[in-house]
């Protein structure tokens, strides 16, 4: 038995400290790794990122953790990816020309435009609060996002953004430079959110409870 | 500008030792107390995000804030940005490893502007604040100056943020040294043409001395953060209680005076929430 509920991939690439923090702050066991044997022994993975999409998949594919990812989220393990962690789930990002990511929700990654229509400068990254619209189409009840009200404000640091190719994964939308995009997405046990949870207050650590619950702990 | 843009209202703690100190155009320090007391007020009442900066780091070439940010960053779950000394890499890392999720540089960036664009590698962009701490010359234009305000270089301050941005950097916040501390306002002029020159997020900071100001720099620039540090400090300690009678390090006088007389002439305080139902009711988005 392993002594940990929860594998954070570290891919050597930004903060990690944050997400750790949150999952202790509920009394979730973690483990920063990148081996695969971690992966399999956790309860629940938990894909982070900051950073480019390109690099990421690289670094994954350095640490033979593609195939390992793909199988454990398949096996119906609880997958939690945050922001290019959620962007890495899609089937390929135009960062950088298109990158082929883990494939294990159908869509793409596309960068926010420089410019609107109408001139308007459109700063990135978009660093900022914003107003997170849940799906209506979708009862909340039951999933991550429950702890949130319709149009919570969540933390975003991001310059692309995911586009799905079914609409029925959305858990929620958000707006920036014109486009209105997916900004959380659930599809079984897989799970993802372009804000970060974990850097917005009482309502993100709710986020992370939620999602736990799935979780048999140590 | 974009009427799409949510503010960030963030504090801005700058820690000398273990104590929060506030200045008058960064110099001039006086002790307010305990930056964790300061912090935790600030995360309860909304901040957006909160700035530690430790103003004599780079002075002396040392960094101690990173027990004070391991602490905050285990109960605070908002975005933390450290700066103040950082001048490599393996620096970088270690703030990033006690907890902050950005940091800020300056003085190490003016020196050495390879420095942002191996950090914004290293790190991703998103990860790498650089301050601008920027004076009017008599010429009209604004030059950088190093080390928390004190060191003159030619660098032009419009130009410095476009090569900034080039480099790779994800944010700039714009100093007006100036004005910091003294309460007449942000430096309109500077913050717009900053703010016009990159397409990078760009935080307003220095002389918030009231409400109107804040209002007035959202509204005549495109600043999608404002830095805030004596207004909100100032109002904290109007009912701050801490025995400071047996600290024997910092300059402490104003904070053993009764609380009554802890006035700062000419700022007016005020709390975050009442600061963001304001900047709401005129139409300003914030969280």
């Amino acid at each position: 038995m392993s002594n940990f509920d929860i594998a954070i991939i570290d891919l050597g690439l930004g903060n990690l400290f944050s997400v750790q923090q949150a999952c202790e702050h509920l009394g979730l066991k973690s483990k920063l790794t990148s081996s695969p044997e971690d992966l399999k022994a956790a309860k629940g993975i938990i894909l982070p990122g900051v950073g480019a999409f390109k690099k990421a998949m690289e670094n994954l594919k350095e640490l033979n953790l593609i195939l390992p990812l793909q199988e454990e989220a398949k096996n119906g393990k609880p997958f939690f990816g945050i922001c290019l962690g959620m962007q890495l789930l899609f089937s390929h990002s135009l960062e950088h020309g298109k990158t082929e990511g883990l494939n294990l929700i159908e869509g793409s990654v596309e960068p926010f435009k420089k410019k609107l229509d109408d001139g308007t400068k459109v700063r990135v990254p978009l660093t900022s609060w914003r107003q997170t619209k849940l799906n209506e189409n979708q009862d909340k009840k039951g999933t991550p996002l429950e702890p949130l009200a319709d149009l919570e404000y969540m933390y975003y640091v991001h310059s692309y953004y995911c586009q799905p190719k079914q609409d029925e994964f959305i858990l929620s939308t958000s707006s920036y430079a014109g486009v209105k995009y997916c900004s959380s997405i659930l599809k079984d046990n897989i799970f993802g959110t372009q804000f970060h949870p974990e850097k917005c207050g009482e309502v993100g650590l709710a986020v992370y409870r939620k999602w736990a619950e799935k979780i048999n702990r140590n | 500008m974009s009427e799409d843009r949510v503010v960030r209202i963030i504090p801005k703690l700058d820690v000398k030792g273990p104590h929060l100190v506030k200045g008058i155009h960064l110099e001039g320090l006086r002790a307010l107390g305990f930056p964790e007391d300061f912090s935790k007020r600030y995360y309860q009442e909304g901040a957006d995000e909160l700035i530690f900066q430790d103003v004599v780091a780079s002075l002396f070439e040392r960094n101690n804030l990173k027990d004070i940010i391991s602490q905050t960053a285990k109960d605070m779950f908002i975005p933390l940005t450290v700066g103040g000394g950082l001048r490599s890499i393996d620096d970088i890392k270690n703030t990033l490893r006690a907890g902050a999720d950005k940091v800020s540089i300056n003085t190490a960036a003016l020196k050495n502007p390879a420095f942002i664009k191996e950090a914004a590698m290293e790190f991703g962009s998103s990860t790498i604040v650089t301050t601008i701490e920027t004076i009017k010359q008599k010429d009209g234009t604004y030059k950088c100056f190093t080390d928390n305000g004190r060191e003159y270089t030619d660098v032009n301050a419009v130009e410095w943020a476009q090569e900034i941005e080039d480099l790779g950097a994800g944010e700039i916040m714009i100093t007006s040294v100036d004005n910091e501390g003294r309460g007449d306002g942000f430096d309109i002029e500077i913050t717009k043409m900053i703010c016009d020159a990159v397409s990078i997020p760009v935080i307003a900071h220095g002389g918030a001395g009231d409400y109107e100001a804040i209002e007035r720099v959202i509204k005549e620039t495109d600043v999608t953060g404002v830095a805030l540090a004596s207004m909100l400090h100032y109002d904290f300690i109007k009912t701050y209680e801490r025995d400071f009678s047996k600290e024997t390090e910092g300059n402490f006088e104003f904070m053993k005076k009764p609380m009554e007389e802890r006035l700062f002439g000419k700022i007016n305080s005020m709390s975050l929430p009442e600061i963001k139902n304001r900047l709401r009711d005129s139409g300003i988005k914030v969280r």
